[in-house]
């Protein structure tokens, strides 16, 4: 992992997913915008994986627990996408909450990952 | 949400089973890791997580569903979870050899951002306006 991008892929989930609640609590149904960004986290989760494959190879590898951390990374990239299709098929303003959720619960996963990789206490 | 068909599943419901699943993966992934690689280390705890998990599977899955059979699954359940994550969370104060930080209901669930706590409230609170709005019809 490379911690400015971590940094960044999580600042984005959680604006987005603050924001999708919000306005989902307001009464939006999933709109481009909304479903866009979750998107733009899942892509980021994609770019992730990338890294993740890359990084060990250059000499950055996780300081923990490998397996954990890619458990993380996959159930991270299966949540998005549900989300989405939620949002596609029940139009109502409470898929648009759940995106906001998809997009929370990446910003905690991207940070557990991050803790995985850099950071070990015991 | 004053809809005639007042199941568990409908209107803010919905949010609601998105993040008990979200729960269930987190929860079942992490302890079915702990259980594979240490599970030695604090094989208490980590059996009350895999079984947390599945709790939390069966919760979904209650409200998912409709009728009063799977009403009432989903709310053992939930009164399950209640349950776990206060007694869980005190002996994890009491014995962090026991219980050691790292599941789903130690410390009252910090570790997930309190979630463990807040949501079998949010969901018993969401089941007894559902039960009223039945009653009501």
């Amino acid at each position: 992992m490379v911690e400015w991008f971590v940094w960044a892929q999580v600042s984005i989930a959680v604006i987005a997913g603050l924001a999708a609640i919000a306005v989902g609590f307001v009464g939006v149904k999933p709109n481009d915008y909304t479903l866009g960004a979750t998107l733009l986290v899942e892509v980021l989760l994609l770019v992730q994986l990338v890294m993740a494959v890359v990084a060990p190879l250059l000499g950055n590898a996780a300081t923990g627990s490998a397996l954990e951390f890619w458990i993380y990374l996959v159930s991270a990239i299966l949540i998005p996408p549900a989300a989405v299709m939620w949002g596609l098929i029940e139009r109502n303003r409470w898929s648009t909450v759940i995106l906001g959720v998809a997009c929370l619960s990446i910003a905690v996963m991207v940070y557990r990952m991050s803790q995985i990789w850099f950071v070990q206490l015991a | 949400m004053t809809s005639k068909n007042s199941s568990t599943a409908t209107g803010i419901g919905r949010v609601l089973i998105a993040v008990y699943a979200v729960m269930a993966l987190g929860a079942t992934a992490r302890s079915v890791f702990q259980i594979a690689t240490k599970f030695d280390d604090a094989p208490v705890a980590y059996v009350l997580s895999a079984l947390a998990g599945a709790v939390y599977i069966v919760a979904t899955i209650a409200l998912v569903r409709s009728g009063p059979l799977w009403f009432r699954v989903a709310a053992i359940a939930i009164v399950f979870e209640l349950v776990g994550v206060v007694t869980v969370g005190i002996l994890s104060m009491a014995d962090a050899v026991l219980f050691p930080a790292d599941t789903v209901w130690s410390s009252f669930g910090a570790g997930y951002l309190f979630v463990p706590l807040v949501l079998p409230v949010l969901g018993l609170f969401w089941l007894s306006r559902v039960r009223k709005a039945q009653v009501n019809d």
